[in-house]
């Protein structure tokens, strides 16, 4: 599904990413650990389209098409989704307003017709459920006051409003308390299917106790330095990330 | 025609119409306008050396020639283009500056409002307008003023008798007909609200046909003890046209004004609102929205005159420039010494999303008494380009995200207009504006 080869991206001529390998198989889930600062957020910037980072080399495939050749606008209608670190808040668009607009150009993109006004509410109603969003929230302008909690449930929600075939969650346990942290997994495990991908960027393995992953990966000086199963998680909680800071400064020697 | 010069072909008219004018050229209306032209005379047009006319220059206008009687043939079939869908109310039409009668509709009763044009007032109310007209806009420093006032004969005169709540709004539309020639006109309009009362207001002005244009419009608006007047102003001109409009309000206690100004399009408009709190515990809003793009220039100068204690003043102006365009704020508090307690907020804020367009905000506190509240805030920036991303990443396109960034700035000034099918017009007419 996602193919991304030799990755490599800079900012102001700052090489962030330095050449990234990864594979994602539909159905499968995907942890990216590591340390703050290691090229997390700038990685799934990247597959989402954010404009202000420079590809310096590499390429990346989603089902087959090149996927750097396409807007942000275009991604999203192919199915990637980036549930953002830090959403922004959007005054005076309603969510409603806001997902119904996305939904229905995607719609378009795939030669869909639009959602008429019940059809959206239905599917936003059923969502909502799915992390215990209520309707007032909704009306309200995008992200605007909402608390930390809330913004990470909403990009959930999102997410199960556009149903992606890659969803990407960068942190989105950051910041949650302990029942939130259990809402927001929950959510994303019903969304958990054999045709969808998730990677989930996170810095604690906490999140990976709800949603377990299939793959770990750990992102260190923006190379992805160590790959394993779920147990790797286990490890980087136990022992930090020193221990592989190490083995990587040894190789480089 | 064209190469003389406006200043004098104007002042040649005024004698003119004079001349025609008999026995009323006695009459304490008239004095007034003879001494209003005198004004005008010594004044002349503004020139940008004027420190209030620094960022608009009107010398284009004053070389271009208008008719200022033209005739027009705009009736039942052009209305029906300008239809403003559900609007129900008092509608009225002035084409060229004149009344039309057989195209406006009156339906509140005579009880709870008079309204007439200067004709009808003349004959049935002349001590309203001995006793209000020209006594609140200056024409003694202000050109624009001192002509309208000479040239003073026709537009609306509304009264609300005391203790009445006018539920129908009044939708005074002027109509500049420019079709077949350049055209000048000068409506003169007069509001009383007297104590108790609420009437909302909304003054159009549009442009039909492609020539030049030349409204210079003044609203005097009074209220009463406890009035609660909503005031909408929606400007839709032609390129070609230049419009120069002042409305002038005076607030006796515990009365309340809104003032939305909207303007769509416009070559060249100068809004004048100069609000006096002349009574305690009074309360005026002021809103404005303007998006001018290809050389439009847009200038609103706005002037709150706190003076009593105990009042309250709010204002946000808001903009969105495009192209080559040009905008002004230029927004004056005034408190005076007495004025104790008074809470007055300025904010204007502005999207200039061109690097040849530009805007000029000039915030001008004159404060004279020590236990008030002021603020006042300007900003001026572009789109903020992570709510444009987000947007993108959730499968809005890139004019879409902006378009829908630019509705939102513009929303909770829009929402301020409590006439729901103007809202709605106007949000669609907003839209389209946006989305060119
Ligand atoms: N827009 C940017 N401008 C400058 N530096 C950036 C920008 N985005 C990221 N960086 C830098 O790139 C590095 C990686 O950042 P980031 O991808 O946010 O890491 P992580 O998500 O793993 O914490 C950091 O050193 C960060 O300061
Ligand atoms: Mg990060």
């Amino acid at each position: 599904m996602l193919k991304i080869t030799d990755l490599q991206a800079a900012v102001d001529g700052k090489e962030i990413l330095k050449g990234i390998n990864l594979e994602v198989n539909p159905g499968e889930v995907h942890a990216i650990m590591g340390p703050n600062g290691s090229g997390k957020s700038t990685l799934a910037s990247v597959l989402a389209g954010r404009d202000s980072y420079e590809i310096t080399g590499g390429s990346v495939t989603f089902e087959g098409k090149d996927l750097l050749e396409f807007s942000p606008e275009v991604r999203a209608a192919e199915g990637i989704f980036l549930a953002f670190q830090y959403p922004v808040e959007i005054p005076g668009v309603t969510t409603i307003n806001f997902l119904k607009t996305a939904l229905n150009e995607i719609r378009k993109y795939r030669g869909e017709e639009p959602l008429d006004a019940a059809q959206f509410l239905k599917r936003m109603r059923e969502r909502a459920k799915f992390v215990n969003i209520d309707d007032a929230l909704l009306k309200r302008s995008l992200n605007e006051g909402f608390s930390g909690g809330e913004k990470k449930r909403n990009e959930i929600f999102q997410m199960a409003m556009l149903e992606p075939k890659l969803a990407m969650l960068d942190e989105t346990d950051s910041g949650l308390d302990i029942d939130a942290l259990r809402i927001v997994a929950e959510g994303v495990n019903k969304l958990r299917s054999p045709e969808r991908a998730i990677i989930v960027v996170t810095h604690y393995q906490r999140l990976l106790d709800y949603i377990v992953p299939d793959f770990v990966h750990v992102l260190y000086k923006g190379r992805i330095v160590k790959s394993g199963p779920k147990e790797l998680a286990f490890e980087l909680e136990e022992k930090g990330y020193d221990w592989i800071k190490a083995e990587v400064e040894a190789a480089t020697v | 025609m064209t190469n003389e010069n406006l200043k004098d072909k104007l002042l040649t008219a005024f004698q003119a119409n004079e001349a025609n004018l008999n026995g009323v050229s006695k009459t304490a209306l008239h004095q007034k306008r003879r001494e209003a032209i005198q004004y005008f005379e010594k004044l002349g047009f503004p020139t940008t050396k004027h420190e209030e006319w620094k960022y608009s220059n009107v010398s284009p206008l004053t070389k271009e020639g208008f008719e200022l009687n033209a005739s027009t043939d705009f009736g039942y079939e052009d209305v029906k283009m300008l239809d403003i869908p559900k609007l129900k109310g008092n509608i009225l039409y002035f084409v060229n500056g004149i009344y039309n009668a057989e195209l406006s509709v009156i339906v509140s009763p005579a009880e709870q409002l008079t309204i007439y044009n200067w004709a009808e007032a003349l004959k049935n109310k002349p001590e309203l307008l001995d006793t209000y007209f020209a006594q609140y806009a200056n024409y003694q420093n202000d050109a624009f003023t001192a002509l309208n006032t000479a040239f003073a004969h026709d537009g609306v005169v509304i009264e609300v008798p005391d203790n009445t709540v006018v539920e129908e709004p009044v939708i005074l539309r002027f109509i500049t007909d420019a079709r077949t020639a350049n055209v000048a006109a000068q409506p003169r309009n007069l509001i009383v609200a007297g104590k108790n009362t609420e009437v909302k207001v909304a003054e159009s002005y549009r442009t039909v046909g492609e020539n030049a244009g030349f409204v210079n419009t003044v609203t005097e608006i009074v209220l009463g003890e406890n009035a609660n007047v909503q005031h909408y102003k929606i400007q839709n001109d032609g390129q070609k046209s230049h419009h120069i409009g002042t409305t002038q309000v005076n607030q006796a206690d515990n009365s309340h004004f809104y003032s939305v100004t909207v303007t769509i399009n416009g070559g060249f408009v100068r809004n004048n609102l100069n609000i006096v709190l002349n009574g305690q515990h009074c309360e005026a809003f002021m809103y404005g929205l303007y998006f001018p793009n290809g050389k439009q220039h847009v200038d609103n100068h706005t002037l709150v005159d706190h003076a009593k204690p105990n009042s309250y003043s709010n204002e946000l102006y808001k903009g969105i420039l495009k192209d080559k365009s040009t905008g002004v704020f230029n927004g004056k508090i005034f408190v005076r010494p007495d004025a104790q307690k008074t809470n007055a907020y300025q904010s204007c804020r502005n999207v200039v999303l061109s690097d040849d367009a530009s805007m000029n905000t000039k915030p001008q506190l004159e404060i004279y008494a020590d236990d008030v509240k002021c603020s006042h805030g300007t900003t001026t920036g572009k789109l903020n380009d992570e709510a444009i991303f987000y947007m993108r990443s959730r499968g809005i396109p890139l004019a879409e995200a902006q378009t829908l960034l630019m509705y939102a700035f513009c929303e909770d000034v829009i929402s301020q207009i409590k006439i729901d099918p103007i809202r709605a017009y106007l949000e669609e007419m907003i839209a389209q504006k946006l989305a060119e």
